[in-house]
């Protein structure tokens, strides 16, 4: 499973790099509506609730943008059967997909973060990140396992990304509750990290029903 | 090797396959014949496991269809109308994918490169190369884990005779495997058969050795 795994991730990776179908447009997306914020709530900068909403809405749906393209190439070009006719645990797919799309988020962010502070936080922009990293991660596991699962879902009807982006965003509301409240105090104008554990447990909680839900019926969602 | 028993396979309401009912023998190459429609690559993807029978039964290398399909990824080699390989990637790289997943190494992949005359252009992206250049990928993708079983629909669309000849050890008769080979060419899918299921409307009109005056009233 591994074995597989690690090949279709790595195939996806590769077919990113190629086409730059999915990265760069979450990143543009992610920083273009960072700018219609800016220019929209006419602040120099947030804090609290709002700069949290804000920061986790505009990634949510950054995510959006990801999963619908996630099985694009599978859905055009075969990829789905050319897996069923070799002898691999769908388990594998899941596993890729999941984690390509985690890679995914993680180099939006890599770019959305530091242009969400320059843009929305004022002069102290990255203090809260070590923090934020945590929420980061678990966020981004959650949403990849969630994201996987709902792109297979959608690649068997007729129209996938209509489907990827009515039942994504719901199941994506604990994510966006937890994360933002544990993102709250953190982009204060007085910092702490009040009941950031917390939260964190909530995202845990939440990435190991997904993950394991996942796990669990894969395998039924691309079988005829 | 392959049993079918009154095989029925429906898409929603329309019969796709109906009491599909004949034996293949390891070794021999079954001709699926029929107009468009007929049902023929249903039956090739029913037995590859591709799509679930809806009745009757189907036996393939032992395994029980359905519920045994994951039985014989190993052994069927399926050949579609699509050659299930990425665009964005070249052959070696398509080939090494699919190589990954069924555990095998790279010395595998260069010999099929080689085989089918592709060794020189394994490494453009596929979008880059002709159809027939592409079909002789899919052929390479077919029988990389050199499966005992082949399903083939229509494996020599699109290419020239002399890649259909290149390609004759890995697919043909003179490779030894079981096949079950589906193709409007009535001449030359007869010559090299030794069982023909003629379909109609997804209905079997025969499963015998047929003449070519047999098999072009499918056609009428």
């Amino acid at each position: 499973m591994i074995r597989a795994a690690r090949a279709i991730l790595a195939k996806d990776l590769r077919l990113e790099l190629r086409t730059k179908e999915s990265v760069p447009a979450m990143t543009l997306f992610t920083l273009t509506v960072y700018v219609l914020f800016h220019f929209g709530l006419d602040r120099n900068s947030l804090d609290g609730s709002l700069a949290a909403g804000v920061l986790w809405v505009t990634l949510l749906l950054a995510a959006v943008v990801g999963v619908a393209r996630l099985f694009a190439a599978e859905r055009e070009q075969g990829g789905i059967e050319g897996l069923l006719l070799a002898p691999v645990d769908l388990t594998a797919l899941f596993v890729a997909k999941a984690a390509a799309l985690f890679l995914f988020l993680c180099a939006v962010e890599l770019v959305a973060l530091p242009a969400f502070a320059l843009l929305l936080l004022g002069p102290d922009l990255l203090d809260p990140l070590p923090e934020l990293l945590p929420v980061l991660l678990l966020a981004n596991l959650g949403v990849a396992a969630v994201g996987a699962l709902v792109a297979a879902l959608a690649t068997a009807t007729r129209a996938p990304e209509l489907i990827v982006t009515l039942l994504l965003l719901p199941l994506l509301v604990p994510v966006l509750i937890a994360s933002a409240q544990a993102t709250e105090p953190l982009v204060r104008s007085d910092p702490s990290a009040d009941e950031l554990g917390r939260w964190l447990g909530v995202l845990t909680l939440y990435d190991v029903v997904f993950v394991l839900l996942s796990v669990a019926v894969f395998d039924f969602l691309l079988e005829d | 090797m392959i049993d079918l028993d009154g095989l029925r396979r429906h898409y929603g309401e329309r019969v796709a396959l109906e009491g599909i009912t004949v034996r293949v023998e390891e070794g021999a190459t079954l001709a699926v014949l029929g107009p468009n429609g007929a049902g023929k690559s249903t039956l090739l993807r029913v037995l590859a496991g591709l799509l679930r029978p809806h009745g009757g039964s189907a036996t393939v290398m032992g395994a029980s269809l359905p519920d045994e399909r994951w039985r014989l990824h190993a052994h069927v080699g399926y050949l579609g109308h699509e050659p299930l390989l990425y665009r964005e990637l070249s052959g070696r790289e398509n080939l090494d994918y699919h190589a990954r997943l069924h555990g095998l190494d790279g010395e595998r992949v260069e010999e099929l490169l080689a085989a089918v005359g592709m060794e020189g252009r394994a490494d453009e992206p596929l979008r880059d190369l002709s159809r027939g250049m592409v079909q002789r990928l899919a052929v390479a993708r077919a029988v990389l884990h050199d499966p005992p079983l082949l399903l083939l629909d229509e494996p020599r669309s699109h290419l020239d005779p002399g890649a259909g000849e290149a390609l004759e050890p890995l697919i043909g008769r003179a490779s030894g495997r079981t096949r079950v080979l589906a193709s409007h060419d009535v001449d030359g899918a007869l010559d090299e058969a030794d069982l023909a299921l003629g379909l109609r409307d997804g209905r079997q009109a025969f499963a015998r050795r047929a003449t070519p005056r047999e098999a072009r009233e499918l056609y009428r």
